[in-house]
């Protein structure tokens, strides 16, 4: 299988989501860069952490308008396995392809720490290996992850059963604990932990594992999500 | 803009006659103004070290695996496997006391980039800080915008940049009420294979500029670097620069890219005095001239005088010569990642700094003169400053059970979370060890080898003896890379001092300098580099001689040495002893600042044998997989570093049993260094490698559930709760913001 990383200018976590994949995982990687108009033979698409633009605006705000952001709206549209980490969740929602905002933290501080997250869903390309209910240990590190949305939003995700993970320890501010969602076909995923930060013993966890070894067994066929 | 060169203008620019006079025979003629200026910059205490020189060189700076020492924008060793770390410490002081958050942002970039310009990946930042007290009825408000601005600054600039910050110490005394320390540390990985320096070279082959535009921000900063603080330092707000994290991310990823072209021959950033160092330091590193049009410099402001863009501090901006003929493949790197990159002139022959705008020389002087001649002065030295009594007051009764919380609460000894977890600690995903070990742990991806640094520096030891205070420093900062099985290899300093023009802190400035280079010749680390901070003074009021010490060593990749008991049951041994302490070497301690409320005295005695013999023996325990969690004491001794060691997320505690000829608090509290605390499986086998290493190991106690006991010969000093202690060392920085 291989994994699509994009590269914004000020993206910051590429290689390290490209090293998971790549070196924990064991499958192959390949940048694209942000001026891309196409992503060329890729299985999944990472949208790695970082600041796309330097984000001085609101964080994704310009990185919507970037040429591989409509190559990944096309792949997504495709039904092709979209997940946006951090700075990645940031830019699907402006992007659009995921609803709600992500507002400074209430602290208003950057937080960089280990969460414990709640995996709320197994159904879907993020999350087949896993069973609901599971705790994974994931770092979250940002200073705009308080996610929001309006109460029927909220409600619409937990009725379609796409909120994906609910902190235990709410770090931000996050409306109902929730740390990641589906979009309503379940291809697309936004979280702010870091699950590519929990890929290697040496870091301390391999929790984060799970969502990138879900991602290829979904593509393997084994799963449907 | 011609003015005319007045006495007064010459004392403005912080040149002495004697200065002026020698600038007048080097150039054979009065100088220009734009050239008064750029004599000026280069020879402030900030770029030409006139009054330290003297005594650096006193320090060690060679070794078999330095590749490169003093001189350049970063010190570097080799690692091995085909491998180099760069690094450095740098000081940001006095344009956090103007402007906190956009004084530290800028500390962390300037360092930044004087990594990534010797062709180094930076993977890693370390802060010592240094503030006023934060509960201070008079200055703490102040101090606490400082410390939360500076905090905001440094996690605003590393974390878009991406770059984790792993480490460091922070400090709270009145002394740095009017003028904190920000001191940055910074190291970098890169191929041995492809190292750059700032040289230029290659009659005839062109200089670029590349990155941010030049606007009127930072004109001076380096020569406010050189002066101390009066009431009218508050106006020098424009002189400081402001950061933007996300060029400097373009940037540092287009030098790369443009490095791999082949086509640079040299490169330097325009950190202080800017265009006017860069080119300078260039040309007089290479022996050749650089020419330059003015016309060319990318500017943002309009009008901007020859003076202006000489002398400006704009950040993100580099100065790179290329072989002549291939610029298009460096001009296309920069283009790719949308940086301004444009040909400003070219290197010449004739070893001269020669300005134009708009075709007519606006100053020519020459490089090695102005680069590398500034004045050298001797200043007097006498005995150090020192204001507090040798001889121990009458102390309190002392209370073992109630001085424990009070010292996990204090500022300089309380958890440090609130500070790093707004940093970014772990992007890159090489943090084996962070925030809260005695020393950062980053694995190098590429070798099998990871690299261990420390910061360390205490300013109350240097101010009762400033050479025992560095000699301390040195062994704390080599001791914490032992903790964690690294060995040391190199160092690289900052040393913070008052005005060197007072014979009293220059004799601090010499001890200390003269210390540490005893104590690193003796450990076998050398110094690589690092950067001096003088005029650390606001009103007449110097600060605590601050020399800062960033150690660096490596230690096979593996999980680390937690810090923390891990297990009940246990064996907890000292590894060092007990150590021994008196009432004048007490009056250095965490518990006389915090309990008796003052400082007199000596610090703690150091045996620099016993401490070599001590670090060589828990590397083996170490090695030899024996141990189970190490910690090293220091701040507030053994009672604090064993609450410490209970902190885990187990929460493991200790019941100890000490036998001594000390005074309770002493024996709690005193911070005599050599002394690691280590839990283990196999006492006996810890045991025979301390005999065998000629130092004590005594089993103190074991290691039990949720609280500490400690007695001595049977009589009970005092019984905590962990959750307790913990919370009171968790909270307490929180708390006071």
């Amino acid at each position: 299988m291989k994994f699509g990383v994009i590269v914004f200018p000020g993206s910051n976590c590429d290689h390290d989501a490209f090293y998971a994949v790549a070196n924990n995982l064991g499958q192959k990687a390949e940048f694209v860069w942000h001026d891309s108009a196409t992503l060329g033979a890729v299985d999944a698409v990472i949208l790695p952490g970082g600041f796309a633009y330097g984000d001085y605006l609101r964080c994704g705000a310009i990185a919507r308008f970037s040429p591989v952001m409509q190559a990944v709206k096309r792949f997504a549209a495709e039904g092709g396995p979209v997940l946006g980490i951090c700075n990645g969740f940031q830019v699907l929602v402006e992007a659009g392809l995921l609803p709600g905002a992500l507002l400074r933290n209430r602290s208003l501080k950057f937080i960089c720490r280990d969460v414990h997250l709640r995996v709320e869903t197994s159904r879907s390309p993020f999350t087949c290996s896993a069973e609901r209910g599971e705790i994974l240990r994931v770092p979250i590190a940002h200073g705009e992850g308080c996610y929001y949305a309006d109460e029927r939003t909220l409600d619409e995700l937990e009725a379609e059963d796409r909120v994906a993970f609910r902190y235990l320890d709410n770090p931000n501010g996050s409306l109902r604990d929730i740390a990641g969602i589906l979009n309503r076909e379940r291809n697309v995923l936004g979280m702010m932990p870091h699950p590519e930060r929990a890929a290697d013993p040496l870091m301390g966890s391999t929790d984060g594992l799970t969502v990138l070894a879900s991602m290829v067994r979904a593509a393997s066929g084994a799963v449907r999500a | 803009m011609t003015a005319e060169i007045t006495p007064d203008l010459i004392a403005q620019h912080q040149l002495t006659p004697e200065e002026y006079r020698k600038i007048v025979d080097i150039l054979g003629r009065e100088p220009s103004y734009t050239e008064l200026g750029i004599f000026s910059v280069m020879w402030s205490e900030h770029c030409s070290y006139k009054s330290s020189r003297l005594h650096l060189k006193k320090l060690p700076t060679r070794g078999k695996l330095v590749v490169q020492g003093p001189g350049e924008n970063a010190g570097i060793i080799d690692i091995g496997d085909g491998y180099v770390i760069a690094f450095k410490i740098e000081s940001h002081n006095h344009p956090s006391f103007i402007e906190p958050f956009q004084g530290a942002a800028t500390g962390v970039g300037g360092i930044l980039r004087d990594i990534f310009t010797m062709g180094a990946r930076p993977v890693a930042v370390m802060d010592s800080l240094r503030f006023g007290r934060l509960d201070d009825a008079a200055t703490g408000a102040r101090n606490r915008r400082i410390l939360s601005g500076v905090v905001s600054g440094i996690a605003h600039y590393g974390n878009c940049f991406g770059v984790p910050t792993v480490g460091g110490e922070c400090i709270f005394e009145p002394c740095y009420d009017g003028n904190p320390l920000v001191n940055v540390f910074a190291l970098g990985v890169a191929k041995k294979e492809e190292i750059f320096y700032a040289k230029a070279a290659g009659i005839g082959n062109p200089v670029i500029y590349v990155g941010a535009r030049t606007g009127r921000d930072g004109i001076h900063g380096a020569s406010m670097a050189s002066a101390e603080f009066t009431e009218e330092s508050k106006q020098k707000r424009p002189n400081v620069q402001v950061g933007d994290p996300f060029m400097e991310k373009l940037l540092l990823e287009a030098c790369l890219e443009a490095m791999k072209t082949g086509a640079i021959v040299g490169i330097q950033d325009m950190g202080a005095a800017g265009l006017t160092c860069s080119t300078c330091e260039m040309g007089s590193r290479g022996e050749v001239g650089i020419e330059i049009e003015l016309d060319r410099v990318p500017q943002r402001e309009t009008g901007m005088t020859p003076y202006e863009i000489m002398l400006s501090e704009s950040q993100e901006r580099m100065l790179l010569v290329a072989d002549k003929g291939r610029e298009e493949e460096v001009l296309a790197v920069f283009r790719k990642w949308g940086l301004d990159a444009v040909e400003i002139g070219t290197v010449t022959g004739d070893g001269k700094l020669r300005v134009r705008q708009h075709g007519a020389v606006v100053a020519e002087i020459p490089n090695r003169e102005l680069a590398d001649e500034a004045p050298l002065y001797d200043r007097p030295h006498t005995k150090p400053l020192r204001r507090v009594p040798l001889e121990a007051p009458r102390l309190p009764a002392a209370d073992v059970q109630a001085a424990l919380p009070r010292l996990l609460a204090a500022p300089d000894i309380c958890s440090k979370r609130w500070i790093w977890q707004q940093y970014d600690y772990q992007v890159r995903t090489n943090t084996v060890a962070g925030p809260g070990y005695d020393a950062a742990i980053l694995r190098i991806k590429e070798t099998g080898t990871s690299v261990a640094m420390s910061l360390d520096g205490n300013g109350r030891y240097c101010y009762l003896s400033p050479r025992e205070g560095a000699r301390l420093a040195v062994a704390e900062a080599c001791r914490n890379l032992s903790v964690v099985g690294a060995k040391p290899l190199a160092a690289t300093n900052c040393l913070n001092f008052g005005n060197p023009e007072r014979p009293e802190i220059m004799a601090q400035l010499v001890e200390a300098i003269e210390g540490m280079a005893e104590a690193c010749r003796f450990f076998d680390t050398p110094i690589t580099g690092g950067n001096v901070s003088l005029y650390n003074e606001t009103l007449g009021e110097g600060i605590y001689p601050t020399p800062v010490i960033g150690m660096v060593g490596t230690l096979a990749t593996a999980p680390p040495i937690p810090s923390t008991f891990q297990n009940a049951g246990r064996t907890v041994m000292l590894v060092g002893g007990i150590g021994t302490s008196d009432d004048t070497r007490f009056g250095s301690s965490q518990y006389a600042k915090e309990i008796v409320g003052k400082l007199w005295g000596l610090p703690p005695l150091l045996d620099l044998e016993y401490e070599q013999r001590v670090q060589y023996a828990i590397r083996r325990m170490i090695a030899e997989g024996l141990i189970e969690s190490a910690h090293d004491l220091s701040d507030g001794g053994f009672g604090v570093a064993l609450s410490e060691c209970c902190f885990g997320p187990a929460e493991i505690g200790a019941q100890i049993e000490l036998a001594s000829h000390l005074r309770p608090e002493v024996l709690m509290f005193h911070e005599s260094p050599a002394r690691i605390l280590v839990s283990t499986a196999n006492p006996k086998r810890v045991a025979e490698i301390a005999q065998k290493h000629e130092i004590e190991a005594p089993a103190v106690g074991k290691t039990i559930e949720n609280s500490i006991e400690i007695r001595e010969r049977s009589i009970t000093l005092g019984s905590w709760e962990i959750a307790a202690l913990k919370a009171a060392y968790e909270g307490s920085l929180e708390a006071q913001l």
